[in-house]
This record gives structure tokens, C-alpha cells and sequence, in this order.
């Protein structure tokens, strides 16, 4: 197990390098989530508010 | 139904829309199993190189991303001239839900192979074909989106990123024809080259796994962010409602 961590003297390259690939994995599907959220919340506001003129509107 | 007919069906926000949502699962599911297998196959079950020894192993994240980083700018490039031609919406949604993936990993791979160089090389970097072009990738997708924000009106956005995004594309076959068009300190083609892959099925397995993987994670991560883009665009309230179940939102 040990020899398996020490990477043959590489382990500071070979984990760092998959830290950093799971780091920007995981910001891809956090960025990825969240552009998603902020979308769907703008785009219910603007039903919201369309939906507030048209009863205005009514008679 | 037509060619055509199923194409503007598709073309139609509302119904890619809902597409989109519908395929993340399908695409999410085998780009975990596939990625997590790859990796454990690289990382555990390969041999050692008989050169490199361990370090080698940095190339089932490093070469992924590599092909990451320029499938994305293909597509990008790709949906950004057939919105610029067709005017199509959702070709722009693409582009732009492609670009930070694709800066993301160009990114990432410029990251690994400089921690990858410094044992191999003796060097973090070098001003090579093959680095200088990627890096010159990297600087094509931040200005794309700086760009892309430097604009309020969506459609604004949309075109003018689009021309830096098509003629970018030169830099696509430079970047993997530098290995062989110049003399670079970074090794030639493995896996896509003449003569078949110079690598022992024992490593040339898992490095394949983790390619379809990360295509796969993309995919996913492209319909999460196409959704948002689409939702950006999309001014008509009506399917909005319908899109997203809204129905709280009239009362």
C-alpha cells in the first residue's frame, strides 16, 4: 500500500496532478449546477411578471 | 416524420429543452463509471512505464483533458458558424455552454503536463510548438467568454464571440500537428497514430476508458449548461412556464 502512495518517487506529481483533475471536474458540474440555477430563477421571475401584467391588464 | 421536420422540432427551444434535461442521466451515469474504472485501471492495475516509471500515470488525466480542451473548441467553433450563418438560437446556446468547459480543461492540461515536465523535462515550461499553441487555446476560449460579457444584448454577444470563435479554429490542427511539424521536447502521437498505438493494452485500456469518459462528462455538462443558456435566451413566458413546471408562477 505504501509503495503504492510513494508513486515510485512521483507521488508529489502523479496525486497533485489528480487533485487538481478532480478540483476541476468538481467546478464543472458546481459552475455548471449553479449557471443552471441562476437561469431557472431569472426565468421565473419573468413568467412572475408577465404573468402580473397580463392580469393587470384584464378587465 | 421528415428530416427537416425532425430537425426544426429540435432546433425548437421548448423540445430541446426538454431533450436536454432528459439525456443528462444517460450521459452522467457511464462518464462516472467510465472515468472511475479508467482511472483505477491507470492508476492501479497499469504497469509502471519502462522509462518513466510511475509518472507516466499523470497521462490518464493529462491526455483527457488535452482532448477535451479541443473537442470543445470544435464544437464551440462549430455551433458559432452554424448560428452565425443559419441564425440559429440554440447553436449560440451551444457555443457559449461549450466555452468554459473547454477553457476548464485546456486548463487543466496545460496544469498537468507542466507537473508532468518538471520530472520528465527538468522543466515546468518551455516555449514550444506544442505548449505555446495550447496555451494560445486557453487564451482563445478566456477571450471568447470576455468577450461574451463584454456585450449586454445577448445577441450581440452571440455574433461577435462567434467570429473570434470560427476564426480561432486555425489553432484546432496546429495544436496536433506540432509534435510533428516541429521539433517539440513533448512526446509524439500515442494512442491516434500510424502503425496503431504504441502503448500495451494494459495501459492503452484504462487511457481509452478515461478518453470516452471525460467525452461523456462533457456531454452532461453541456446539456446542464445549454439548459441555462437556452433559458437566457428565451423571452417567450409561456413555454418558460411550461418548461420548467412552473405553474405556481401564475397564481
Amino acid at each position: 500500500m505504501q509503495t503504492f502512495f510513494a508513486m515510485g518517487g512521483y507521488a508529489a506529481y502523479v496525486w497533485s496532478s489528480y487533485a487538481l483533475a478532480a478540483l476541476i471536474v468538481a467546478w464543472n458540474v458546481g459552475s455548471a449546477v449553479q449557471s443552471h440555477r441562476q437561469a431557472r430563477e431569472r426565468a421565473l421571475r419573468q413568467v412572475a411578471m408577465a404573468a402580473a401584467t397580463a392580469s393587470s391588464r384584464a378587465p | 416524420m421528415g428530416t427537416w421536420t425532425w430537425f426544426h422540432k429540435l432546433a425548437s427551444p421548448p423540445h430541446f429543452y426538454r431533450i436536454a434535461g432528459k439525456m443528462i442521466p444517460w450521459y452522467a451515469i457511464p462518464a462516472v463509471v467510465l472515468i472511475v474504472c479508467g482511472v483505477y485501471g491507470g492508476i492501479v492495475l497499469a504497469p509502471a512505464d519502462y522509462q518513466q516509471g510511475d509518472a507516466f500515470r499523470i497521462v490518464y488525466v493529462h491526455a483527457p483533458a488535452a482532448w477535451l480542451s479541443l473537442l470543445c473548441y470544435t464544437v464551440m467553433a462549430t455551433a458559432a458558424a452554424v448560428g452565425l450563418v443559419w441564425r440559429i438560437k440554440l447553436a449560440h446556446a451551444l457555443a457559449a455552454a461549450t466555452a468554459p468547459i473547454g477553457a476548464s480543461f485546456a486548463l487543466l492540461c496545460l496544469a498537468t503536463g507542466s507537473i508532468w515536465g518538471r520530472p520528465m523535462w527538468g522543466t515546468w515550461w518551455t516555449w514550444d510548438a506544442r505548449l505555446t499553441s495550447q496555451l494560445i487555446l486557453l487564451f482563445l476560449y478566456l477571450g471568447y467568454q470576455a468577450l461574451r460579457s463584454a456585450y449586454d444584448d445577448i445577441t450581440k454577444a452571440d455574433r461577435a464571440s462567434a467570429v473570434l470563435a470560427v476564426v480561432g479554429v486555425v489553432n484546432v490542427p496546429i495544436i496536433h500537428f506540432s509534435v510533428t511539424w516541429w521539433n517539440s521536447l513533448h512526446q509524439g502521437a500515442t494512442v491516434i497514430r500510424a502503425g496503431g498505438p504504441a502503448m500495451p493494452p494494459s495501459m492503452l485500456i484504462p487511457l481509452i476508458l478515461c478518453f470516452f469518459g471525460f467525452t461523456f462528462l462533457y456531454a452532461a455538462l453541456a446539456c446542464v449548461r445549454v439548459q441555462a443558456e437556452v433559458l437566457r435566451r428565451e423571452r417567450n413566458a409561456h413555454w418558460l412556464q411550461d418548461a420548467m413546471g412552473a405553474r405556481g408562477a401564475k397564481e
